[in-house]
């Protein structure tokens, strides 16, 4: 994991990285498909909840909790502590500070992505 | 499906042929099960790299059912909190009643109280996501540790099972080898720490000490143990004495104790006053009920106490019920029953059963099987509150310090089929309550009758080998079914036992349950039945109820049964006039007026026996146990 990585991913991204071997190859960067794929669909399921305008914020809470359980599986901590700061907005029923949040996490996730499309990209 | 040598892990790469270290744990077999697939597949391969035998699945349905078919098939269960089709915590309580597996919680929160969720529930460990796999490699200790407890049991002692029975389910796979060096590492072990925590258990011995079955007579000694000890009170020395069972030991007991109380905590306010009420309503019950009642009693209880039959127990329960038509209910109501069951039971599965602790899920409080069958909102806690308070009626006669607590699991036995057949009954009406008379509370008692029976036989077939709750099953239902058989009446024996450990998936729904119940009551007698002894009967049974609620609510400040459920009950005139009188007696707890309750519960109960045809029961339990004072009419 490179310097550009740094603060992005966490020593939990390390972990993955040692359960990596010549019978699994490509596991980091399967668990990193799947991760975007499923993540992609959270997100999209907390923005249609909030376009909604309806702010139910337990459903919300329990789409990021979800959420934050992926990111912080494959060490994602940037994702992970704005995940964090939305389920709080979330708890105190802060909706301005929900979409604000959602908004940092959507950007968090989308560097991320870009990264480790490179990160795999140069390890091939 | 190992990776020998490979990756992270212990060094015994090679399954079973390591000279140099001890393949153990490896080949361990755990049921990984979360929702989210990116931490399902790291921690498979997690699991795969400790050298463990993994299967993930993704919906705790889809667990449970893997489970059951394959009983001896995994060792160990690790599951996430928080799941959309479950909640984590009721497939823990199935688990560990039905297959009796360690079951580890995991979770991205690490709220205390979530933990701490986790350890009443009965995990063996609570896991911080994001797991590390130094978490996972250690935890065969767990099913190492369960083994140990379990091993301490004579071969006396209900169904026996080998401990190396694991090996038929094993044999087949290409790692047998394995399975076969992981067992005799795993006894190695076993033997090793006895050797070093002998001292700990009063009845150490050796490692091949068969698996205590905990039978459903077994189970009812047991509770008619406790009951008699007092729930508080009974310690598994004592307990043990009383029981008189050849080898079984001090160790049994205790676990099963422990088991035990975990259900009636979680059960909470619920469970003791739906335990009363099943013992006072087996207590009540006439002769005739006599067979079947100690059965009923615990299915009562079990219906009772567990509130909420959660989705899968129901449907299991109405794959078993469907399979056994004859047993399940009487004549009449079982065709509709059945179908009532299988038909409501994927909905209710869905949407009603997953109680995750809200209000909402008053079906589920209904007694196990009873609820799926109604629509949620006739179920929702008040079916089994009502079932539970009327049994506490009738067992008033009990000895009033009885309580709650114990006093659903506790029935006397003996009774079994019949009792449970008024239970289901009972439990039935209850549930129909909101719905308009006709339709639907003929419904609603078929349907609980076949959930019961349904449970029943679920868990007769489904477990034969569980230990504690799910032991009986078997056991109960066959019995259940001779008497049934004859009788006619059919509860579903093997409900008694484990349901209330089954039944304990909703604890916290008890104050819904209870306004339910209340309110349930007067309606569903006056749909199905003969309406003024109906109402009558459940106006009287509802007053006592509430005021029994009162009571436990005092006791336990647990129950809240709202008054105004029984002002809506007490509609009728009749129904008025049997309350006050209800509530006259009911502020005593002598057994004097625990009788006169029991005999309007009785009649109720005749009512809805004559109606089903099966035998009214004498009064074979004590009505000790149930004080219904304070309870206001």
């Amino acid at each position: 994991m490179g310097k550009c990585m740094q603060g992005f991913l966490d020593e939990q991204f390390m972990e993955l990285e040692e359960l990596q071997d010549d019978v699994n190859p490509n596991f980091v960067e399967e668990v990193a498909t799947l991760y975007f794929k499923d993540s992609a669909r959270l997100i999209n399921s907390i923005d249609q909840a909030l376009e909604r305008g309806s702010f139910d914020f337990n459903r919300l809470d329990n789409y990021m909790h979800q959420f934050k359980g992926s990111s912080s599986s494959i060490g994602a901590s940037k994702v992970k502590t704005e995940c964090t700061m939305f389920r709080e907005y979330c708890r105190v029923g802060n909706a301005e500070g929900c979409l604000r949040t959602f908004q940092q996490v959507k950007k968090e996730h989308a560097t991320l992505r870009k990264k480790l499309e490179h990160y795999f990209q140069a390890s091939q | 499906m190992l990776n020998p040598g490979q990756g992270r892990g212990p060094d015994s790469g090679v399954a079973g042929g390591s000279s140099n270290s001890d393949p153990f744990p490896a080949g361990l077999r755990v049921l990984v099960v979360d929702d989210d697939p990116t931490c399902l597949m790291i921690l498979e391969r997690m699991l795969r790299t400790c050298l463990y035998r993994v299967t993930k699945c993704n919906r705790a349905e889809i667990a449970l059912s893997l489970l059951r078919k394959n009983k001896n098939g995994f060792d160990i269960v690790i599951s996430d909190v928080h799941m959309p089709d479950m909640d984590g915590f009721k497939l823990l309580e199935h688990v560990g009643l039905e297959m009796d597996l360690p079951v580890i919680m995991m979770s991205a929160d690490d709220s205390k109280a979530v933990v701490l969720k986790g350890v009443t529930h009965g995990a063996v460990d609570y896991l911080i996501k994001p797991v590390r796999i130094e978490a996972l490699k250690n935890i065969w200790q767990h099913v190492v540790r369960k083994k140990r407890n379990e091993w301490n049991v004579s071969e006396h002692s209900g169904s026996v099972e080998e401990t190396g029975q694991r090996e038929d389910g094993d044999n087949n796979s290409s790692s047998a080898n394995n399975e076969g060096s992981w067992r005799g590492s795993r006894k190695r072990k076993e033997e090793e720490v006895d050797e070093q925590g002998g001292d700990d258990k009063e009845d150490t011995s050796s490692l091949k000490k068969p698996r205590v079955v905990w039978s459903v007579e077994l189970h009812q000694q047991f509770v008619a143990a406790v009951n008699q000890l007092g729930v508080d009170k009974a310690v598994p020395k004592k307990i043990l004495e009383m029981m008189n069972v050849p080898g079984l030991t001090r160790e049994n007991v205790a676990s099963h104790l422990q088991k035990y109380r975990i259900y009636l905590r979680r059960l909470g306010g619920v469970s003791q006053h739906q335990g009363n009420m099943n013992h006072s309503f087996m207590t009540g019950q006439d002769p005739s009920f006599g067979p079947l009642s100690t059965l009923n009693g615990f299915d009562l209880q079990a219906l009772a106490a567990a509130g909420q039959l959660p989705a899968q127990s129901l449907a299991h329960l109405q794959a078993a019920g469907l399979a056994r038509p004859p047993s399940l209910t009487k004549p009449g109501m079982s065709v509709d029953q059945r179908s009532i069951f299988s038909f409501e039971n994927p909905k209710i599965r869905h949407g009603q059963m997953m109680n995750s602790g809200g209000g909402g899920n008053k079906q589920m409080n209904l007694l196990h099987g009873v609820p799926m069958e109604m629509e949620p909102r006739q179920f929702t806690g008040g079916g089994q509150m009502r079932v539970q308070q009327q049994q506490q009626q009738l067992s008033g006669g009990r000895a009033v310090g009885q309580n709650v607590q114990s006093s659903g699991m506790m029935m006397p036995v003996g009774g079994g089929p019949s009792m449970l057949q008024q239970q289901q009954q009972v439990m039935l009406s209850s549930s129909v309550p909101r719905r308009s008379e006709t339709s639907s509370s003929s419904r609603v008692l078929p349907a609980a009758a076949t959930t019961q029976s349904v449970v029943f036989n679920n868990f007769s077939s489904e477990l034969p080998r569980n230990s504690f709750p799910l032991a009986s099953a078997p056991g109960i239902s066959v019995s259940y079914q001779e008497e049934v058989n004859s009788s006619d009446a059919k509860g579903g024996a093997g409900f008694g036992n484990p349901s209330y450990d089954i039944f304990n998936d909703y604890p916290q729904q008890h104050n819904n349950n209870n306004d339910w119940d209340l309110q349930n009551i007067g309606m569903v007698f006056n749909s199905h039945q003969d309406t003024t002894t109906a109402s009558a009967a459940f106006s009287s049974s509802s007053s006592t109820q509430r005021q029994r609620a009162e009571h436990v609510q005092n006791h336990h400040q647990q129950q809240q049964l709202p008054s105004q459920s029984l002002n809506h009950m007490n509609g009728g005139g009749s129904v008025r006039v049997k309350s006050e009188r209800v509530a006259e007696t009911v502020t005593c707890p002598p057994a004097t007026t625990l009788f006169q309750e029991q005999y309007n519960q009785e009649d109720l109960m005749s009512a809805l026996l004559k109606q089903e045809g099966l035998p009214l029961v004498d009064n074979e339990f004590d009505f000790d146990g149930y004080s219904f004072d304070n309870i206001p009419v």
